[in-house]
């Protein structure tokens, strides 16, 4: 089978590298209008809850931040993967910046759980709960990911040796998942991811909706971003980088 | 399989002559379970609550001990260059030291249980589901930690960085293996957990050695 040209340019990293860069102010404009839209949409426009009043309206924050955070250990497990089998170093370079842009999710999504905890469930945090036990270890699985990169030297050794604890990881994230269903707890069960009609009323809905393509958008405009830094700084010795950082357009 | 035997009579034969260091998991469970109910109420009936999961997180840490015994002194004198490059498979080799792991470390913490589920004050009756419980989860736990050990052979000072990596990954286990161990407790069928550990170890024993055959390679190269 023959791949098309633009599949074997993604292996490049001064194409990546322009790619990221004309991608990186489209994205940032898309997420900030998403992000714009869905705020006011979610927090001055949806009607207050029936049960929980205004305090309910973390849900457009909370649950999108947590998605995005076990996207962003998804993404950066496959990248992991690819580069780890087909040994391509810009895969590696994807795994590596979406590792600390997840790792900030994961504990923004605890944080912000926990501030919805205290005034609906009366506690910040309650050990029982799968979800939450669930999310802490995922940023126990980013932090690990992180150490285990940072003890090695070589960095083609890093990116091959955390490539496979990055794989063995998202056996977590389908765990994160389906422990709503295997335990029941605290927790309040799915209320959009599940296949009958969602529970959540549609004018509520929308701007759910539009927070998850905010963050997940946003998500993606980091992780470009970071992207570029790390390829400059991986292609360092190369003469296109030189030529980059010294003005001449390569 | 008949590889797998002699890397297992070697490695069982190694550790036995290393005896002291073989045993130093096996007395810090001692110690350890010996400090809980200092640390806790002595009280029969806290330390009976309280038990379960301190015989289970003290079992996690105290294998986690043996982890330089895995692959560390084979990377050292050069011979676990000579296994990857044998051509026996590197998975069966790998399974070999899992067991070796399992037998000279698990299995005599396992043994112990009982001794120390009862000055925790346990009901007898709750021995049978316990034991079995750990018995079906330490075969992953063992696995867990071989990945650990392969992804630290290359380092100098893996050690501290190891239990980092492993203890995140088996929370599964903690939690269905001290669950099962509460129904135990209570009374109730405890089937259900069983065999969701069984179902863990089926599946770490089955696609773990790819992993920690990856790793390894990755590691001497």
């Amino acid at each position: 089978m023959r791949l098309p040209r633009w599949f074997h340019l993604l292996g490049s990293p001064p194409f990546v590298y322009r790619l990221a860069g004309r991608l990186v102010p489209w994205l940032g404009a898309i997420a900030c209008v998403l992000l714009a839209v869905g705020a006011y949409w979610g927090l001055a426009l949806a009607p207050p809850d029936r049960v929980q009043g205004q305090v309910y309206r973390i849900i457009f924050l909370h649950p999108q931040v947590a998605y995005v955070s076990m996207m962003a250990y998804v993404v950066m497990a496959v990248s992991a993967g690819i580069g780890f089998i087909w040994r391509i170093k810009l895969a590696h370079a994807v795994a590596v910046t979406a590792a600390p842009i997840g790792t900030t999710f994961t504990a923004c999504a605890l944080a912000t759980g926990a501030i919805w905890g205290r005034p609906t469930w009366g506690t910040f945090w309650q050990w029982t709960d799968p979800r939450i036990m669930s999310e802490t270890l995922l940023l126990f699985l980013f932090l690990s990911y992180l150490a285990l990169r940072a003890a090695f030297e070589d960095r083609d050794k890093a990116d091959r040796v955390s490539a496979i604890l990055a794989v063995v990881g998202v056996v977590n994230v389908p765990i994160i998942h389906y422990s709503v269903i295997w335990w029941n707890s605290l927790h309040q069960g799915p209320s959009f991811m599940k296949l009958d009609k969602p529970s959540i009323a549609p004018e509520m809905l929308t701007p759910f909706l539009i927070m998850i393509a905010a963050f997940t958008v946003c998500f993606y405009w980091l992780l470009l971003n970071g992207l570029r830094g790390q390829i400059v700084e991986r292609e360092r010795d190369t003469r296109w980088v030189k030529q980059l950082v010294e003005g001449r357009e390569p | 399989m008949s590889a797998f035997g002699a890397i297992v009579r070697r490695d069982v034969r190694v550790a036995m002559r290393r005896l002291s260091e073989a045993a130093n998991p096996l007395l810090f469970f001692l110690v350890v379970t010996t400090l809980f109910p200092l640390a806790l109420s002595p009280s029969a009936d806290e330390l009976r609550e309280v038990g379960v999961g301190v015989l289970w997180v003290s079992t996690l840490l105290s294998s986690l001990l043996a982890l330089d015994g895995l692959f560390r002194g084979d990377a050292d004198d050069g011979s676990l260059e000579q296994l990857l490059l044998s051509p026996v498979p590197i998975t069966v080799t790998v399974l070999a030291k899992i067991a070796v792991h399992w037998l000279m470390t698990i299995l005599p913490l396992i043994a112990l249980v009982p001794v120390l589920a009862l000055s925790y004050s346990m009901p007898v009756a709750a021995l049978p589901t316990m034991i079995g419980a750990l018995v079906l989860a330490t075969p992953t736990l063992s696995v867990l930690i071989a990945l650990g050990a392969a992804l630290t052979v290359s380092l100098r000072r893996g050690g501290t960085i190891v239990g980092l990596l492993v203890l995140p990954l088996t929370a599964p286990l903690l939690i269905f293996g001290t669950r099962a161990t509460d129904f135990g407790l209570h009374d109730e069928p405890a089937a259900g957990p069983l065999y969701l550990l069984a179902a863990f170890a089926a599946f770490a024993l089955a696609l773990g050695p790819l992993a920690i055959g990856a790793a390894l390679r990755v590691g001497v190269e």
